[in-house]
């Protein structure tokens, strides 16, 4: 179990200190594949680094802490101080835009025999890469190539044969399919998928499209502005969202076969320089009252599992039917 | 009727390198369309990266000569040989709006100077005019003059500011305007903004559009006509709502069926052979220590 408990991270710049995730405690079992969902700016790229320990200036953890559920070879229990020693065996992490992170003029086996520290026999390292990467189809001589040889859905899945290849207990993928055409995009999870069953290792997946999540995660954290204001069973939050920033999300997407007209969200996010007080989303919500402007909602847990942070969670007005 | 657009045996061949290697792109192929209303109309064109979506684009706005062929808007031949129609009538006929507001306009001019040069130069307005106009537009996509008066584009969001180019595309009253991915730097959540938008300037304003996406779910959404492409083919092409519920080429299918709907699961057929992962890292170099 992965346990974030009230991550505050934040980014020094030259207006000062901002808070680009601020109060977020999650608990996310073992094996299962979650979604972090959210507009542009709202923090998912920041928690994911936080989750990684990739943590350096100009991003700090300002207070808080993330327990991995393991312990490092001493038996010291891993947390955000010590994931570092674990990255590529027991963490990896497909960054956003990885498809640029390829070193662009290394060929692709080098840059695999590189991204570890290298213990074992390279030959017989490379024969396992070559053999494993023919398995998530591609071609074996993609490794011999640089990487603007290949196409962007074959340098998307390169980059997760390298992340998946030592079976990690935890991949961090951040937007990793929000660049390609929706044909790729669908071989790409559905690739992700099989492995996550395969291995049974946790996946932490970012998208900004709730088709993906609703394809593809079992768990769900929506943030906004920085904070938590969602978490639960994918289902359960399509089903029966308990915040009105979540079903607004899922309402504003338009679907193939239905007619009915479809809003998107007017308005948007506070700035996170602004002192900020009460609801963040009381601005844009259809049920903001004063109490919202005024007095933070706290992220409660309203049904076993499900948590959200508003005033609003568990009234009639808000649990109308997901359209 | 009008023929809103009509492209015959529309071709556009890129050439690329020197006089020593000479690699061809046949980025449209023989492309007929032919759209005839009495109404506006919203034709979108679909497919993957690569299809020839925007070469189709920039043909209709001049910007790409095509290689063989014609294509005509509101009865005006516009590309093509033997094309006659004057750069002012031209304007006044198709305007674009393309993928990255960010990109059509400045960092260092305030997006009002845009609008009033378009109003001036492009539409020919007096200085009174031009101002008039110019609230016209901003109103019709539900702006207020003072909403942009003064400001740069870093003061917008992605949404607002794509909404200040629909603007500047209609100060022309253009029949037709071209939208190049208008939406996919747009967040899910404000995509129906801009995309309602245009339904409402098709009513209300009477415009017709050419919608190039990549997202079938808005092109379904607002399309009265769809065409697919392919590798620079149209592959199908009709009535969106028919193409939509009924595909009839493969390739249709397969968009269709790839898209991450929030409605019904993917059917899931193993990817990789089952024993993949196991296999590999059993007894390997890497292979973590579990506790
Ligand atoms: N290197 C940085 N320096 C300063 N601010 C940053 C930096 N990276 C991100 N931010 C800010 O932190 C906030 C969250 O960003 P990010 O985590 O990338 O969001 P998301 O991935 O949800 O789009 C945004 O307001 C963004 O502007
Ligand atoms: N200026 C150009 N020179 C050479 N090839 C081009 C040029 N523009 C586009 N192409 C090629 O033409 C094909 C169609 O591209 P494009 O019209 O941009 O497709 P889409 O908009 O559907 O992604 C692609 O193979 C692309 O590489
Ligand atoms: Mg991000
Ligand atoms: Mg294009």
């Amino acid at each position: 179990m992965i346990r974030l408990n009230n991550v505050v991270a934040s980014y020094k710049t030259e207006r000062g200190v901002v808070n680009a995730v601020d109060g977020v405690s999650l608990e996310i079992p073992d094996g299962c594949i979650v979604g972090i969902a959210g507009e542009s700016g709202c923090g998912k790229s920041t928690l994911m680094k936080v989750i990684y320990g990739d943590i350096g200036f100009p991003l700090a953890l300002a207070s808080g802490s993330v327990d991995y559920g393991f312990s490092d070879d001493s038996g010291k229990p891993v947390t955000s101080r010590n994931i570092q020693k674990e990255w590529f065996k027991r963490i990896s992490y497909v960054p956003q835009s990885s498809m640029s992170s390829l070193n662009p003029v290394i060929r692709i086996r080098k840059q695999f025999l590189d991204f570890q520290d290298q213990t074992g026999n390279k030959a017989q390292i490379l024969e396992q890469v070559k053999s494993y990467v023919k398995k998530l189809g591609l071609p074996e001589e993609s490794i011999d190539s640089y990487p603007h040889q290949l196409s962007g859905g074959m340098r998307q899945r390169i980059m997760i044969a390298m992340a998946t290849f030592f079976q990690p207990e935890i991949i961090l993928a951040d937007e990793p399919t929000t660049a390609l055409d929706v044909v790729v995009q669908k071989s790409i999870l559905l690739l992700l998928m099989d492995l996550q069953e395969q291995m049974g290792n946790t996946i932490i997946l970012v998208s900004h499209d709730m088709g993906v999540h609703y394809q593809v995660t079992d768990k769900m954290l929506i943030m906004y502005a920085a904070k938590a204001v969602e978490y639960g069973d994918s289902e359960e939050i399509f089903q029966r969202p308990l915040h009105p920033y979540t079903r607004l999300l899922i309402n504003s997407l338009p679907t193939i076969g239905d007619d009915r007209a479809r809003e998107g969200i007017p308005g948007r996010p506070p700035s996170l320089w602004n002192k900020l007080q009460g609801c963040r989303f009381a601005d844009r919500c259809p049920l903001a009252t004063d109490r919202c402007r005024n007095e933070e909602p706290e992220f409660v847990e309203y049904r076993p599992g499900h948590f959200a942070a508003c005033h609003y969670a568990d009234s009639e007005a808000n649990l109308s039917e997901v359209s | 009727m009008a023929t809103i657009l009509k492209t015959e045996n529309l071709n556009k061949v890129y050439r690329l390198g020197s006089f020593t290697s000479n690699r061809q792109v046949q980025a449209l192929n023989n492309i007929n369309l032919n759209i005839e209303s009495d109404q506006p109309v919203i034709i979108s064109v679909v497919g993957e990266s690569g299809s020839g979506k925007t070469t189709l684009a920039k043909t209709l706005l001049r910007l790409v000569e095509p290689t063989s062929g014609h294509a005509t808007v509101y009865d005006q031949l516009v590309a093509g040989k033997g094309v006659k129609v004057g750069k002012t009538q031209f304007l006044a006929t198709v305007q674009p709006i393309f993928q990255n507001p960010f990109e059509a306009f400045s960092r260092y001019r305030q997006v009002d100077s845009y609008l009033f040069e378009t109003a001036t130069r492009v539409a020919g307005h007096s200085k009174d005019a031009a101002n008039a106009a110019l609230e016209t537009a901003l109103s019709a996509v539900g702006l207020e003059y003072k909403d942009v008066h003064g400001k740069y584009p870093n003061q917008f969001s992605g949404g607002e500011l794509q909404r200040v180019s629909i603007a500047r595309a209609l100060i022309p009253q253009p029949k037709l305007i071209v939208a190049d991915e208008p939406v996919s730097m747009i967040d899910a959540s404000r995509r129906m903004i801009i995309i309602n938008l245009f339904l409402k300037l098709k009513q209300e304003a009477k415009r017709s559009f050419l919608y190039i996406t990549h997202d079938l779910a808005t092109a379904y959404y607002i399309s009265d006509y769809i065409a697919v492409m392919n590798k620079g083919t149209v592959v199908e092409f009709g009535d969106a709502r028919t193409v939509m519920s009924n595909p009839q080429h493969d390739y249709t299918k397969l968009l269709l069926d790839s898209i991450p709907t929030t409605k019904k699961k993917w059917d899931r057929k193993p990817v990789i052979a089952p024993d993949v992962a196991g296999e590999l890292v059993r007894g390997g170099p890497g292979t973590p220590a579990k506790k």
